[in-house]
């Protein structure tokens, strides 16, 4: 990887091993918030877990420089499932009243 | 299956599992080392072929535009699928409708923050919404995050308790032709290049003369204004539908 590196320019403007740290710091962010999801079991509250999961994947995309997959992340993840699994949700609900 | 022999079959399978998982991670390439050469290639080559300089977009609506056609209707047919599950016909009724218990309950008014909160978000949703579409060929945007964001404005309308105005700005007719002419128009630049004598999908627009503009790139930035439109008006009417559903039930509680 080091070589790779070297044979191209570095593409960020802050030190490199700053941006590894901020990559590793993010993954294990996406990972704690994934296992978050999991272990909620009360499907409103698992539902906000998921858009918070969504908005750090983003992150983690804006991270390894994928600004493309981060604004899809940001759509879909963050916004369209969460909506669309609260609706689903209530009417679960309003069905079983 | 006593617990005690389930539990063991678990662990049996979880060895196996991560056996071939760790053997299938050995032979990946390493961390940040591109082995194929399609990235270089195209790096190279796509912001003189195509004048965009949002290289993603050009990948998406023209090196595999073919592709993003068939992509773009999946989420046609999906959002069609919700429609004619949900839509609730003129004549059609509850079989057997839940008893309300109690029907002189007043509906839950939404808070003045929650209003306020959402219609600030309406005009910059809009916008960034608008601005994503119409970009592609110039930076990471394009019309499926456009789209998306354009179709949350409609959302907060719908959360600051204005349902009767969603609906008056997003009539069913209206989104479902708008939908269409999205996808349509897609396929319909696609086929422009096949009567002007070209392959399908092939860039017949000029490409304009400064790299990155937004007047550049010919045909990748009007697919992405048809994506655009059509994932909006998808998204708008796969929420209004299941919207729709769920207030069914309280309209009759007011």
């Amino acid at each position: 990887m080091a070589g790779h590196a070297a044979a191209i320019a570095s593409p960020y403007s802050v030190p490199p091993g700053l941006m590894q740290a901020l990559q590793v710091v993010v993954l294990v962010l996406v990972a704690a918030a994934a296992t978050g999801v999991v272990l909620i079991r009360v499907p409103v509250r698992q539902t906000i877990a998921v858009s918070a999961y969504g908005l750090l994947l983003a992150l983690m995309f804006l991270a390894f420089q994928a600004p493309d997959v981060t604004l899809s992340e940001l759509t879909v993840g963050a916004v369209a499932l969460p909506i669309l699994l609260l609706l689903t949700l209530a009417k679960v609900r309003s069905r079983q009243k | 299956m006593t617990p005690a022999l389930r539990r063991w079959l678990f662990f049996a399978g979880l060895a196996g599992l991560m056996a071939f998982y760790l053997w299938g991670m050995k032979g990946l390439p390493g961390f940040g080392n591109y082995p194929g050469p399609y990235g270089f290639i195209i790096n190279h080559i796509a912001v003189g072929q195509t004048n965009a300089t949002g290289v993603v977009s050009a990948v998406n609506f023209e090196y595999r535009g073919f592709d993003t056609v068939g992509e773009e209707f999946i989420l046609f047919i999906a959002a069609t699928g919700v429609a004619i599950v949900l839509r609730r016909l003129r004549d059609e009724q509850d079989e057997n409708p839940a008893p309300d218990e109690a029907l002189d309950r007043a509906a839950s008014r939404t808070s003045d923050a929650v209003k306020v909160g959402a219609l600030m978000f309406v005009g910059p949703a809009v916008l960034l919404g608008w601005y994503l579409g119409s970009h592609a060929q110039t930076s990471p945007s394009g019309g499926f995050q456009g789209g998306v964001v354009l179709a949350s404005a409609f959302v907060m309308i719908y959360l600051s308790g204005e349902f009767l105005v969603f609906r008056r700005i997003s009539p069913v007719s209206l989104i479902d032709a708008v939908g269409a002419a999205g996808a349509g128009g897609f396929a319909a630049v696609g086929l422009t290049a096949v009567v002007l004598g070209m392959p399908y999908l092939a860039n017949f627009l000029p490409l304009g003369t400064v790299p990155g503009a937004v007047s550049s790139s010919g045909t990748i930035a009007l697919i992405s204004f048809f994506v655009g439109i059509e994932v909006a008006a998808a998204f708008i009417l796969i929420i209004g539908e299941l919207l729709e559903q769920t207030l069914i039930v309280r309209q009759g509680r007011h």
